[in-house]
């Protein structure tokens, strides 16, 4: 167990675009959207009816296979429509907020004499439980198995994302009473990644194993460094929460609020005055980006979360549940004159086959969501292994996914990882392969198999 | 307004129908396309295949504009007339033979690929932009074309179309395709006159009663089977004035080429570095059984057993095949682990064919595909020392 970690394989993206370190508080959103999808494998049992009134972290639905997991409104307000896809799946949960909000209130939490049951009780009856995920298959945490630690990175090495040594400022209160809290769940320890010379709020807290990580992304990912302090085995399980959701288990714990509020960094090369903003889970994108410089009827890529894992959303789409930056790119649905073969100068590249971005390794880059050539079969092998960092065979791991064998997925590592944790493969795959999606199926058919 | 846009309209008319693969493939030669990434990550790196595989192009053309001199000078020289290398005359013959080479095998390589992709209706892929490029390199240059087209219809067809196209092959089409000339035409191909231009032909005349000079079409392995001296300057064999397949005989331009697919990352150091090491072990160890005195003058393995170890390096296709073929990242070990004993392995055979094969005194190629077949033995052993580790870890957890 290394309380230093060094990564040595990866790629720091450098893009424009990232976010100048000022907040301001958004214009508060008029409506409010809960999407279920953004909880992989939860089928959502809905609680409330359209034009039913909710308060701020009152249950909107639950877990099907779990009635005791609930989901809750991150404001206060009415239900406005409940959109439904095919099969009348659930698609999203749209709340017209209050101007005035209004929170339901929990009560504050023992958490002295509060033992592992208790606050599990607590978390899921306030919906802060879906802020834990698990591995494997990166989902929401089983509230019925122990895990054997709990990981938590404090240093975000994505391209552009949020700072959280900047967002966590001062609340330093409520990450301490989360961690004490997550730590009565675990025999193991909480283990929490900050960034080499940083002056994280997280480092100070009690009761966690504290780690410093150093080198280029993903050493900021979970996954990374779960694999590196305490890799998953089979039949383990660990849990893992982001940082800046500690402050919405923290403050329910100590003042019985669920408060969805969170700060976001607005960035990419398409805005024009990169910086944060304080907003809501589920907040309409548009309430910040438009204000901020991007081009009404510019043709954008508005993504919820960075530019490497996070979805893509529409003018009026929201800020989904887990992230905590919002990017604007421009789109590249152009043709380029014999784009394939001319030196480039403009876009990033791993190789030097007359793309000359290893002369500039300092440049910050505009890039564009163009895919640079069309999709093929698994052709050149070892480039990955240079962006990859996890004791994993990426290739072989991938290919064992596409053809669902779960044995080899098994044996290869597949309950180490998380489909965030091959968005550097996908970044600089020649052949265009969708790695992320191809693991996220291949996490899908192993609990659909194994459970 | 212009071409991209009428080219855009013809994409969108095409979807769909049986044509558009074959129609995107000239369209996406020519314009980057439109493609935007959806799920996932949202931007890429510049590098696609075609990148890629123009990168190891422009790594064989050297090769390829030296082979047409070449050509004509080991014409004019085995035929009594020499003519300086870099001239017109010499260029002439090279091009006047090669550039049919390579046409034909561009052309029923494309067709066929094409074929396949409007058929299987998947995207034509690039891999055979390399492979049409390698196959006029590595054979003779007296080659009939009707030969060529047949085996570049075969190795294609055989030796990937079968397997589900680029990416999917076990073995190097290209190295398929020379294969299947050398053993469905040995007669033609494995003699010693097929590698000079003209040779053959004046064989057949003095066959048929001419009153003729015979020339020597000879390689220097040919040779050295034989029992003959080398023949040539070490000079010579590095830089390339000898006779040999069309791109193969210079290891200085081959070297060079060599180098510029390390330094863009397209061709696996690994696996270069490693062939030459084996093959210089290999050679090593034939010098010392020379040394030892195992075996004497009159064996026919002398010859090319007691050669200096290193000049096997320049002589034959062994330079070539180790940078341009044994690297093709499909059909090599896929592992860096696995490419570092599959580059040895390449180079430690490719002597030890050379050495013992007195019908064939040419062993890259079979090396080569030797290896390609057991590549993915090579990985998996690599990739099972990886799950060891982890059931290890697994165990000592439990126990």
């Amino acid at each position: 167990m290394s309380n230093d970690i060094k990564i040595k394989k990866g790629l720091d993206i450098k893009l424009k675009g990232a976010a100048e370190k000022a907040t301001e508080n958004a214009i508060i959103s008029n409506f409010c959207t809960v999407r279920p999808e953004d909880f992989h494998s939860i089928i959502p049992k809905l609680i409330v009816k359209e034009s039913a009134k909710v308060k701020a972290g009152e249950a909107i639905f639950y877990n099907k296979s779990n009635d005791a997991m609930l989901f809750a409104s991150p404001v206060s307000g009415e239900v406005l429509e409940i959109v439904r896809g095919p099969k009348r799946r659930v698609d999203a949960i749209k709340i017209q907020a209050d101007k005035e909000q209004s929170f339901k209130d929990f009560g504050t939490f023992n958490l002295e004499s509060a033992d592992s049951n208790a606050v599990k009780a607590h978390l899921l009856a306030s919906g802060c439980w879906p802020f834990i995920k698990q591995r494997p298959y990166d989902v929401i945490a089983n509230p019925d198995k122990a895990p054997k630690a709990i990981f938590i990175s404090g240093y975000a090495s994505a391209p552009l994302v949020a700072d959280l040594d900047y967002v966590l400022q001062g609340k330093e209160a409520q990450l301490q009473a989360a961690v004490t809290a997550l730590g009565k769940m675990t025999d193991g320890s909480v283990h929490v990644c900050v960034g080499k010379n940083s002056n994280s709020p997280l480092a100070g807290l009690n009761g966690i194993t504290l780690h410093t990580v150093s080198g280029p992304h993903p050493s900021g990912n979970v996954g990374t460094q779960i694999n590196k302090i305490d890799p998953v085995n089979k039949g383990e399980v660990v849990w893992t929460v982001n940082a800046q959701d500690l402050v919405i288990i923290g403050e329910l714990l100590l003042t019985g609020k669920f408060n969805a509020e969170r700060i976001v960094a607005l960035v990419g090369s398409s805005v024009k005055k990169p910086r944060y903003f304080k907003t809501k889970i589920g907040s309409e994108v548009a309430t910040m980006v438009y204000d901020n410089g991007v081009d009404k009827e510019g043709n954008d890529r508005i993504i919820s979360g960075n530019v490497l894992s996070g979805k893509q959303v529409k003018p009026d789409g929201a800020l989904d549940y887990y992230s905590n930056t919002i990017t604007v790119i421009p789109e590249g649905d152009d043709y380029e004159l014999f784009g394939w073969n001319k030196p480039v100068f403009n876009k990033i590249s791993t190789s030097r086959a007359m793309t000359f971005s290893w002369l500039t390794p300092n440049k910050k880059y505009e890039l564009d969501t163009n895919t640079n050539g069309e999709h093929r079969a698994f052709v050149m092998t070892g480039n990955y292994e240079e962006v990859f960092p996890l004791d994993i065979y990426p290739l072989q791991i991938l290919k064992a996914c596409m053809y669902s064998d779960l044995d080899e997925m098994e044996a290869l590592g597949m309950y180490e990882v998380a489909p965030e944790d091959f968005a550097l493969t996908e970044f600089v795959c020649v052949s265009k392969q969708p790695h992320q999606e191809i693991i996220r199926k291949g996490l899908d058919v192993m609990i659909k198999e194994i459970g | 307004m212009g071409l991209k846009s009428t080219l855009h309209n013809l994409k969108e008319k095409y979807k769909g129908t049986k044509m558009a693969p074959a129609f995107n493939a000239i369209h996406t030669f020519l314009y980057l396309p439109n493609e935007t990434t959806h799920n996932g990550t949202h931007i890429k790196v510049a590098d696609d295949l075609k990148r890629t595989m123009n990168t190891v192009i422009m790594a064989m053309v050297p090769c390829l504009i030296f082979g047409m001199f070449n050509a004509g000078y080991q014409h004019y020289a085995a035929f009594g007339t020499p003519v300086e290398f870099l001239s017109w005359d010499a260029f002439y013959i090279g091009l006047i033979k090669i550039l049919p080479l390579v046409i034909v095998s561009y052309g029923v390589g494309l067709a066929i690929e094409f074929l396949f992709a409007v058929i299987k209706k998947h995207e034509v892929e690039e891999g055979y932009l390399v492979t049409g490029m390698l196959v006029p390199l590595i054979v003779p240059v007296d080659t009939p074309l009707w030969m060529l087209a047949v085996a570049v219809a075969f190795g294609v067809v055989i030796g990937k179309e079968v397997f589900g196209g680029t990416g999917m092959n076990i073995l190097n089409p290209a190295l398929t395709i020379r294969a299947f000339l050398f053993f469905a035409y040995p007669t033609w191909m494995s003699g010693d006159k097929v590698w000079v231009h003209g040779a053959v032909e004046r064989a057949n005349e003095i066959a048929a009663g001419a009153e003729l000079d015979a020339i020597s079409g000879e390689t220097i392995l040919g040779g050295l089977a034989q029992g003959k001296d080398l023949g040539y300057s070490v000079a010579d064999m590095f830089y390339g004035f000898i006779p040999g397949s069309v791109g193969e005989t210079s290891t200085l331009l081959i070297l060079l080429g060599g180098l510029f697919l390390i330094f863009t990352k397209i061709g696996s150091w690994r696996i270069m570095l490693s062939s030459l090491m084996g093959a210089l072990v290999m050679g090593l160890i034939f010098n010392g059984v020379v040394d030892a005195g195992w075996i004497t003058e009159s064996s026919k393995f002398y010859g090319l057993m007691s050669t200096i170890w290193w000049h096997h390096l320049l002589i034959g296709g062994f330079a070539f095949g180790t940078v341009f073929m044994a690297t093709d990242p499909v059909t090599a070990s896929q592992t860096n682990k696995g490419k570092w004993i599959y580059g040895f392995l390449i180079g430690f055979i490719s002597i030890l064919i050379r050495v013992f094969n007195p019908a064939y005194p040419e062993g890259v190629m079979l090396a080569i595909l030797l290896m390609n077949v057991f590549a993915p033995t090579i990985d998996h052993y690599v990739v099972q020392g990886n799950v060891k580790r982890r059931m290890k870890r697994l165990k000592v957890k439990t126990a």
